[in-house]
């Protein structure tokens, strides 16, 4: 699986370097260009990453740094103007909307790993996440192993469903594990009693409870599914010259500080529609991530 | 095209630890059988009371049964399951409601119950024109042997006008096995769900859509012929399908 | 929970629902509703024209449309629509199609199927001598279809024709399931955003009865009338 990602990586410098030049555009960049537009998916309810405001408009902070993308994009293709197009997606459907070409970056909270490398690929890392779940204090459930014979919802398309579906045949848990269409809804059943627990990125969960009508009956578990995992921004794979102009966009941003602005904005101050603040300050892992800048799909390249 | 066609993985093993791709669809399978016949039986019970009311001499009859169609016509099967399943426990005492959610299998019954109500309007509305459409001379008949109204349905009217809409029932059957893929949005995983989560565990979207595209035309062609068959064997003689 | 309801959400986010879902939804309908008629008249003259492989391919799409659940049907075409786009113009990448085309296109491929049938019923309820007439007079096929056949078998089916509109109305909420924001998808959000499912989903089963009934209500009467002047 690594040795997949490292040919992709070598592709991409050896086509990105051979096209740089060229005058013929291929792929996404000659799409943008023919059609003065670019199409970004985003989330219903991944707060603070990609949510909708109180307007119903897409904002969070994979939607400033996407903005950030398409101002680089606009500069390299030299266009005066550049329209945004905004289509919204699932978990579920951010894949294949993206494979057939209905978006050209998926800016939410996708967890980049090996596999879906084999379909997608990511721009450098925005964010380092665990998979864990939250449940009521009054239910009681203080490890993996309470969760038994119960019903647990997680969100369809996730890595994090096919983690505890991988968990619950293991460990013989005999989880009813339902899936919801995105994490508000799956958070409403937690909150309606539907489920006992939330199994998501822990990030996730904690602006999920920050911005319940109950925060403090809540409560994240400490052991988790999986590693802190990256999250990155997805753009169409075989795309070598796209790619190469999102690397160099993102980078600048990580490097130049500009991320880190970014990410106080969202994670450390108040934050639309209800005011809320995360209060998460950046981790040394992301810290050093965005220093040295990096798209893998490695949990354990991070540390 | 850019995607990875990969028709093997159907015999690739699925991370539920429950065999193969394959057998989750198959169990998808099973799953949509025996909703779809629970509702089934639930459309055809509820159905056949209401278009019987629908017929009856009584005016307060016939309005009820208008009422209970109308109400279950003019809603889109979507919403009235988010009725069910969000609302419906909310409204309930607290214990009732919280009863009702923790239901182990809640997605399954109220998938079963919601798609029969819906289709019980339509059973209804077909049962009603069927008896509609007989001679009024079977009734006049039946009351001049001295039949009680009970008996003359019972007797006469519906086992003659079940007949004459088999037709239209087979194809009522038919939409109750679709009807139930409107309940992944509440968290069933039948044919339809299974085919999409294989296709978020597996990424083969095409190759999962295709099987459960070729199950469901199965089914079609197994209900229909089955139906044929059962017709030919009720066909009532004299009428245009009997021989 | 019931002591606690706030149906102020609803009027906070009315022109939300209204100006943005109620639009959706009302445009799609419409416009499944005219191309999905076209096509599956398209389809019903092809069943009947009396060449036998073009008939069975016609029936053949109509058996295969109406074997599958519409929630998978609008899931394949999400997901194919750009492929077919690119096969058929011939363009090195998928062409890019939005959510409102796709589901456009999903539901007029859908709803022909249905509709393909009505219409098929209406042109063989026309008696033979109409069409002889026609021939007679010198008409062209086209010329017999255009102004003797199709404008009295739509005017026959007209009521059923409206009602199955109404289903398709009714129908075009299942988009929920690509979280695009039509009706539902509008109250949905709200919904979850605020954690007021009760109180949105109660509005819009309010909302999607009401127009179904007022539009039902429309049918009954139109039918009375055409029945009058048979």
């Amino acid at each position: 699986m690594k040795r997949s990602y490292i040919i992709g990586l070598a592709l991409a410098a050896a086509v990105g370097a051979g096209t740089a030049n060229a005058q013929e555009l291929t792929g996404t960049l000659k799409n943008i260009k023919e059609t003065g537009t670019i199409t970004l998916g985003h989330r219903d309810s991944s707060i603070p990453f990609s949510y909708l405001d109180d307007n119903q408009k897409p904002i969070g902070y994979a939607m400033d740094i996407c903005m950030k993308i398409v101002d680089a994009v606009k500069k390299e293709l030299k266009l005066d103007k550049l329209e945004v197009k905004l289509n919204p997606v699932t978990s579920a459907t951010r894949i294949p909307l993206m494979a057939n070409g209905t978006i050209d970056l998926e800016c939410g909270s996708t967890t980049n790993n090996a596999e879906r490398q084999k379909q997608v690929w990511f721009t450098n890392t925005h964010f380092l996440t665990a998979s864990r779940y939250v449940s009521k204090k009054a239910s009681k459930i203080e490890k993996i192993d309470d969760l038994k014979g119960k019903s647990v919802v997680s969100t369809a398309g996730t890595t994090n469903i096919k983690q505890l579906t991988e968990a619950n045949a293991a460990r013989n848990l005999n989880i009813n594990i339902i899936p919801a269409k995105d994490h508000a809804e799956a958070f409403l059943m937690v909150e309606t009693d539907r489920a006992v627990a939330f199994v998501m990125d822990d990030i996730l969960l904690s602006s999920l409870v920050a911005g319940s009508k109950a925060p403090g009956d809540y409560v994240i578990s400490k052991d988790a599914f999986s590693k802190p995992e990256p999250y990155g921004i997805m753009l169409r794979k075989d795309d070598a010259a796209f790619k190469k102009v999102v690397d160099a966009a993102t980078a600048a941003v990580y490097t130049g500080g500009e991320g880190q602005k970014i990410y106080d904005k969202w994670f450390t101050q108040k934050i639309p529609p209800k005011g809320l603040n995360l209060a998460t300050p950046i981790s040394p892992e992301l810290k050093n991530e965005f220093a040295k800048p990096s798209d893998s799909p490695d949990p354990d390249s991070y540390k | 095209m850019n995607y990875n066609w990969n028709w093997g993985i159907f015999f690739e093993p699925n991370p539920m630890g429950t065999g193969t791709y394959l057998d989750m669809l198959l169990s998808g399978l099973w799953l949509t059988i025996r909703t779809a016949l629970l509702a089934w039986i639930i459309a055809l019970v509820c159905g056949s009371i209401v278009g019987v009311l629908r017929t009856l001499p009584s005016k307060t009859a016939q309005w009820i049964g208008f009422l209970y169609v109308e109400f279950f016509r003019n809603m889109p099967l979507l919403v009235q399951l988010f009725l069910w399943f969000f609302v419906l426990p909310e409204l309930l005492p607290r214990a009732a409601g919280l009863w009702l959610k923790q239901l182990p299998n809640a997605p399954f019954w109220t998938a079963a119950i919601g798609v029969g109500l819906f289709m019980s309007a339509r059973v209804a509305v077909q049962l009603g024109a069927g008896i509609a459409s007989l001679p009024r001379g079977q009734k006049q008949a039946a009351t001049a042997l001295g039949l009680t109204t009970g008996q003359t349905y019972r007797y006469v009217l519906l086992p003659l006008a079940f007949r004459i809409i088999l037709p239209p029932l087979t194809s009522e059957f038919l939409n109750t096995i679709k009807n139930t893929a409107v309940a992944i949005t509440i968290g069933l995983i039948e044919l339809t769900g299974q085919a999409r989560s294989m296709q978020e565990f597996s990424f083969q979207v095409f190759e999962a859509f295709t099987a459960a595209t070729v199950i469901y035309l199965l089914i079609n062609i197994v209900v229909v012929t089955g139906m044929r068959f059962l017709e030919r064997r009720v066909a009532i003689p004299g009428y245009i399908s009997g021989k | 929970m019931f002591s606690t309801l706030d149906f102020d959400v609803i009027r906070r986010s009315l022109g939300y629902l209204f100006y943005e879902g109620m639009t959706f939804t009302l445009t799609l309908t419409a416009l499944s509703a005219f191309g999905g008629l076209v096509f599956g008249t398209l389809i019903a003259l092809m069943r009947l024209s009396g060449y036998g492989l073009l008939g069975r391919i016609a029936g053949l799409y109509v058996d295969f449309m109406r074997s599958l659940p519409l929630v998978l049907v609008i899931f394949w075409f999400y997901f194919l629509v750009p492929y077919i786009g690119q096969w058929l113009t011939g363009a090195s990448r998928p062409i890019k199609v939005g959510a409102f085309s796709s589901s456009l296109i999903t539901f007029i491929m859908f709803e022909a199927a249905y509709f393909s049938e009505i219409m098929r019923a209406g042109i063989q309820s026309i008696s033979k001598g109409q069409p002889a007439a026609a021939n007679a007079l010198g008409m062209t096929y086209s010329q017999t279809m255009r102004y003797v056949v199709l404008p009295q078998a739509f005017r026959n089916m007209l009521p059923v024709l409206l009602t199955q509109t109404i289903v398709l109305f009714q129908d075009t909420s299942l988009v929920y399931v690509l979280s695009i924001t039509d009706f539902l998808g509008a109250a949905s959000k709200v919904a979850q955003r605020d954690g007021r499912l009760v109180e949105m989903y109660l509005f819009a089963a309010v909302v999607y009865f009401t127009i179904s009934c007022i539009a039902s209500w429309g049918v009954r009467r139109l039918q009375a009338r055409i029945s009058i002047v048979r």
